[in-house]
């Protein structure tokens, strides 16, 4: 922005100094600076002016009355929020721009050789048209956690299971102290040694009535049958009676069997025999030789269904919202480059290939030294671009990791408007991103003059 | 607190804003009957109400004109009522009444001297209809300035019948009842609780209302106010208090994470959407609407409350909020403001929109038969007969930083209590250090 109203002020007085050499140089002058004079409004009012402001504004307090000096960058610097946000500035700065450049690159090389090249390109270029907020609100849907909502997840679950399956109670789980320990790896023994020729009963809560496999049965009757003397048998049992009432720890007439679960038998730690439950819940352990055992409801039942990918947790959350800043800008990237693409002088590629060099040598030898000029342009504009970016951050951030995902701009924001109400520490974040966009800001305009000359 | 339903729903603050905007375009309105005396005036009424609310609204205020004659129109400002007003007065084009949402924004448009009191006949209807609290939160140094016409009731857990029913739990007296039933519903196999963690509203409202029951409500004033340090050892048992459920992983649907993944709305559709995860859910009374309109659940039947259950030894705390009609200095109808106002004082105004739903009055005249549904006027009930033990939402009492910004200040702060409730002293640490800057700013 500044670098072409930079322009659009030195071009005119150059042209009228060219111009009126001839005459008295007094006169020109005047000339020169009435051409001159309305860009010279334009950008004192709204670029120079507003920055001194702020500089000024950065200096005192709050309220805008008390002179602090340098309190507010003291204070800057001592608020972990803002060196979260200085870091994940650089964050974006350093990855966004470089990840644009090349993805764009590529793509315009590869669009190149494609035969629906425009079609193409016209796809990629779209997202420029949808506005940061829509995006942002887009792509919060797509990352949101939930399978059920957000498609991302759904595709990561979906693939997951398709892999490892799903366990059949993964609520289920069992009461203190009544006659199950829970195991570090989530499985569940008996606390009691037990021995063939014993009943056990093991009861489990926390699974609702619908959820049980279809076909449960009752498991009172199989909680009584007596085991023969080389058998260990059982029940495994959902130990809650619908609408109260039934006695903890203890086969109530209503209560379901849990079919399908795995249980083992453990004799010194190792499994010597396996089942599954019975559609009453009931299982049983036959010609166990003499010994003390323990029964065993592995983890495999109980394991939690996987939930995909925390995208918007505090780990996640700056790439996040970077792949969101990618999906609207490639396409721009892509197309600057495809139009300096077209104007490379052919008869260099021509005689490359006349010299027998391949496509990557070419690629790399001749082609991306050629576009250097415009990837720098492609790479700076950007870089300025990231350093403002605002409101992807805003909207795609969910309000417990906002400031883990906080940038320069939005905590400039967040302090002076969003509910702190500090314009003059405001203003010093304001300062600090304008001295880091100003390195950006001199290499365009010096770049910009030598392309001139 | 009401308002500020949904973080996405940033769009939703631009459309209200748009809609506000045209919907505000009706013009004044003008009817006859009454005695007319105040006919070929106009008040000018602003107010963050739009959609529903706003059609409500101008229910009451066709009533008034048919009454007096005066013509009204409405503005809706949408959320920044401060600000949007602010703008107006220095444009010189400033609404006649206001109805403000906040203790704390009242307070400010006194200080700024934009308010003038209220007439003797309001203050009279104020002494004989309301409780005495009521009228404190109306005033700034001993002059009433406001006008509590609308009232919020946010001591009320919600619950679906049926999972409570297929535990065998009946709504608990006690917090620690209250544990226990929905250790039982968690034992059913649905989880107990759904607490909307990604806002951090919610977490500030589950607070105040333990704090106010186990505290008191002295200390509650002195730490609204900020008299009372947040590392008092009160503080730190509430926290403690609210740990023992934060932290329990069969109490809170999707365990703490997924509780920090769940926004206001989802809270609610976790009870009384299509596929339930848990059976209760605390918020104010605007649950019953989220339940009725986006899930179409029947209110007293599907979707029913009981009172937020006393903490400890003290008494069951009543959190409220609300909207106080205003006058300001600046508007240029300031006759037919005050009758406004004394109108809005009378029980006959707050049937008007009793009648219509979705309102509860802090009048105790106003007769609960007016009440359009038996859940409305068991809350409106219990608000009334709570007097003068209500207290207002502390977090809106307090600065803006602190007490109602996305992702900073106490909402930030207890949201990362959710995620790890094991030191309260350390969080209640925290959130005095995040006080002393807010208030001294």
């Amino acid at each position: 922005m500044t670098a072409t109203l930079v322009k659009e002020a030195s071009r005119p007085a150059a042209a009228s100094t060219d111009d009126v050499r001839r005459r008295p140089r007094r006169r020109g002058r005047i000339i020169a600076l009435l051409f001159v004079l309305p860009a010279l409004l334009l950008l004192g009012a709204l670029v120079v002016y507003p920055v001194l402001f702020s500089v000024g504004r950065s200096f005192f307090d709050a309220s805008g009355t008390r002179f602090v000096g340098g309190e507010n960058y003291a204070e800057m610097f001592r608020d972990p929020a803002t060196l979260k946000a200085v870091r994940n500035t650089a964050i974006w700065v350093v990855v966004a721009p470089t990840l644009l450049t090349g993805l764009g690159l590529i793509l315009a090389v590869l669009v190149e050789k494609v035969r629906w090249a425009t079609a193409f390109k016209l796809l990629l270029f779209m997202p420029m048209a949808v506005s940061f907020l829509a995006a942002g609100i887009i792509f919060r849907l797509a990352y949101d956690e939930d399978p059920d909502k957000g498609v991302l997840n759904a595709a990561v679950v979906s693939v997951h299971d398709a892999f490892t399956g799903t366990s059949s109670y993964p609520t289920a789980r069992a009461r203190d102290g009544q006659g199950l320990t829970k195991q570090p790896d989530g499985a569940y023994r008996t606390t009691a040694a037990l021995s063939p020729g014993d009943t056990v009963t093991l009861g489990l809560v926390g699974v609702q009535p619908k959820d049980l496999p279809g076909g449960a049965e009752p498991a009172h009757a199989a909680a009584g049958r007596t085991p023969g003397p080389d058998e260990l048998r059982g029940v495994v049992y959902l130990d809650f009676t619908p609408g109260g009432g039934g006695e903890q720890g203890r086969v109530d007439r209503r209560e379901s069997g849990l079919p399908e679960m795995r249980v083992e038998a453990v004799r010194d730690g190792e499994a010597v025999a396996s089942t599954t439950t019975a559609s009453d819940g009931s299982f049983r352990f036959d010609g166990l030789s003499e010994g003390s055992y323990t029964v065993r409801l592995p983890a495999s039942n109980f394991a939690p269904p996987y939930e995909g990918v925390s995208w918007l947790g505090p780990a996640l959350v700056t790439p996040a919202i970077i792949g969101a800043y990618l999906w609207i800008w490639t396409g721009f990237a892509m197309v600057l480059i495809g139009a300096g693409l077209s104007t490379l002088p052919r008869d260099a590629l021509e005689a490359a290939r006349m010299d027998g060099a391949n496509e990557w040598q070419i690629f790399r030898r001749i082609t991306v030294p050629l576009l250097a000029p415009v990837l720098t342009v492609v790479f700076v504009t950007l870089v300025i671009n990231v350093m403002k970016v605002f409101d992807l951050v805003y909207i795609i951030a969910p309000g417990p990791v906002q400031e883990d995902a906080t940038v320069l701009a939005t905590q400039m924001w967040l302090v002076s408007f969003g509910g702190g109400n500090n314009q003059g520490l405001g203003s010093a974040l304001g300062v600090l991103l304008l001295l880091l966009v100003v390195p950006a800001m001199v290499f365009n305009v010096r770049r910009f003059r030598r392309s001139q000359r | 607190m009401m308002r500020r339903r949904t973080t996405l729903l940033t769009t939703c603050t631009a459309l209200a804003l748009a809609l506000g905007a045209t919907a505000c375009g009706g013009g004044p309105v003008s009817a006859g009957g009454g005695d007319q005396a105040l006919s070929g005036q106009t008040v000018t009424v602003a107010g963050v109400w739009s959609g529903t609310e706003q059609r409500n609204f101008q229910k009451v205020l066709d009533a008034f004109t048919e009454k007096t004659g005066a013509k009204t129109q409405f503005v809706s400002t949408g959320d920044n009522v401060s600000t949007v007003v602010g703008s107006k007065i220095e444009g010189g084009n400033a609404p006649d009444v206001v109805m403000v949402p906040q203790v704390g924004v009242l307070k400010q448009f006194a200080e700024q001297g934009w308010l003038k009191p209220l007439s003797e006949k309001t203050e009279q209807s104020v002494d004989a209809g309301f409780a005495p609290v009521w009228k404190k939160y109306g005033s700034v140094d001993g002059e009433l300035y406001g006008l509590y016409f609308k009232a919020a009731h946010k001591s009320t857990v919600w619950y679906s019948p049926d999972a409570l029913a297929q535990a065998g739990v009946k709504p608990p007296k006690t917090y620690d009842e209250m544990l226990k039933a929905g250790r039982t519903v968690s034992d059913s196999g649905l989880a107990a609780f759904s607490v909307a963690g990604q806002d951090g509203w919610t977490l500030t409202d589950w607070f105040e209302n333990v704090y106010l029951s186990q505290a008191g409500p002295e200390k509650y004033d002195a730490l609204a106010a900020h008299e009372l340090k947040w590392t008092d050892a009160s503080v730190v048992e509430a926290l403690t208090t609210l740990g023992k459920l934060f932290k329990d992983k069969q109490l809170i649907a999707g365990g703490q994470k997924g509780a920090l993944n769940t926004d206001f709305p989802g809270s609610v559709e976790k009870v009384f959407g299509p596929e339930p995860e848990a059976g209760m859910v605390y918020e104010g009374d605007f649950v019953a609407g989220v339940a009725k309109d986006q899930f179409g659940r029947a209110i007293g039947e599907d979707a029913d409350f009981f009172p937020f259950p006393a903490v400890g030894g003290g008494k069951a705390p009543v959190v409220s909020g609300g909207d106080a009609a205003v006058v300001l200095k600046e508007g240029k109808n300031q006759k037919a403001a005050m009758a406004l106002v004394e109108y809005l004082a009378t029980p006959e105004a707050a049937a008007v929109w009793a009648e219509a739903g979705g309102f509860l009055s802090p009048n105790k005249n106003l007769d609960l038969a007016s009440y359009g549904d038996d859940v409305t006027r068991a809350t409106a009930k219990s608000l009334v007969a709570a007097g003068d033990s209500v207290r207002f939402d502390m977090s809106d009492q307090a600065p803006a930083a602190f007490g109602g910004t996305k992702g900073t200040g106490e909402w930030k702060i207890l949201q990362d209590f959710l995620r790890d409730p094991s030191d309260p002293k350390a969080t209640a640490a925290q959130l005095e250090a995040a006080a002393a800057k807010a208030y001294r700013g």
